[in-house]
């Protein structure tokens, strides 16, 4: 999948998101949506086997699993909050983008307050032992 | 990786022929006919394209192993 099929997609998609502006926005909006989803859908691939090997690497290192997890969560959450948000954006309906964002931000910080507390635990136990 | 192509000229040759037959219809007179035509449309579009965001929301889920 080389960058020349992605930019001829992306710019035929443009110019027929333009056509139908005029006479049909709804429409416009959902072909938007549908060559956004398409140019994602068409690199997912790499960006899989990508993901593999760092979690490869990750487990040779030792590192355990759970923090490479959350990681990967928190990066989908914010890849999909950031789509949906954008389309909005490009809809014209901008307080709901940013209310994605809001609820997206919220989410991660969900995901990654045990990460913080066990920071913060180990920290402590190496203050506990040096102190 | 071609059907997905298609699927972006099917979406703009429906809103293109809907915007014709709107056009027709307002000049036959049945104008209401027109807006029947219009949700038509858009209820075919609005499948396909929740059919392809499906697909996403998949896939994504399991490369980032959301949920």
């Amino acid at each position: 999948m080389d960058v020349v099929q992605i930019v001829a997609i992306g710019l035929m998609a443009t110019v027929l998101i333009g056509v139908l502006k005029s006479q049909r926005p709804e429409l416009a909006v959902l072909l938007s949506v549908a060559a956004g989803v398409i140019l994602f859908l068409l690199v997912l691939g790499k960006i899989g086997s990508i993901v593999g090997v760092i979690t490869d690497l990750s487990n040779r290192a030792g590192i355990s699993m759970v923090y490479l997890g959350t990681i990967m969560k928190i990066i989908g959450i914010a890849y999909i909050a950031e789509f949906g948000a954008q389309i909005c954006r490009d809809a014209g309906a901008g307080a709901v983008a940013t209310k994605i964002e809001f609820a997206a931000k919220i989410l991660i910080m969900v995901l990654a307050v045990p990460i913080v507390v066990a920071v913060l635990q180990s920290l402590l136990k190496l203050l506990g032992e040096a102190g | 990786m071609g059907s997905s192509i298609d699927l972006i000229f099917k979406i703009a040759g429906v809103g293109i022929l809907v915007a014709v037959l709107n056009a027709i219809l307002k000049h036959a007179g049945k104008e209401e006919q027109g807006h029947i035509v219009t949700l038509a449309g858009l209820a075919i579009v609005f499948m396909w394209v929740i059919q392809l965001l499906a697909t996403l929301f998949e896939q994504v889920k399991s490369v980032f192993r959301l949920f």
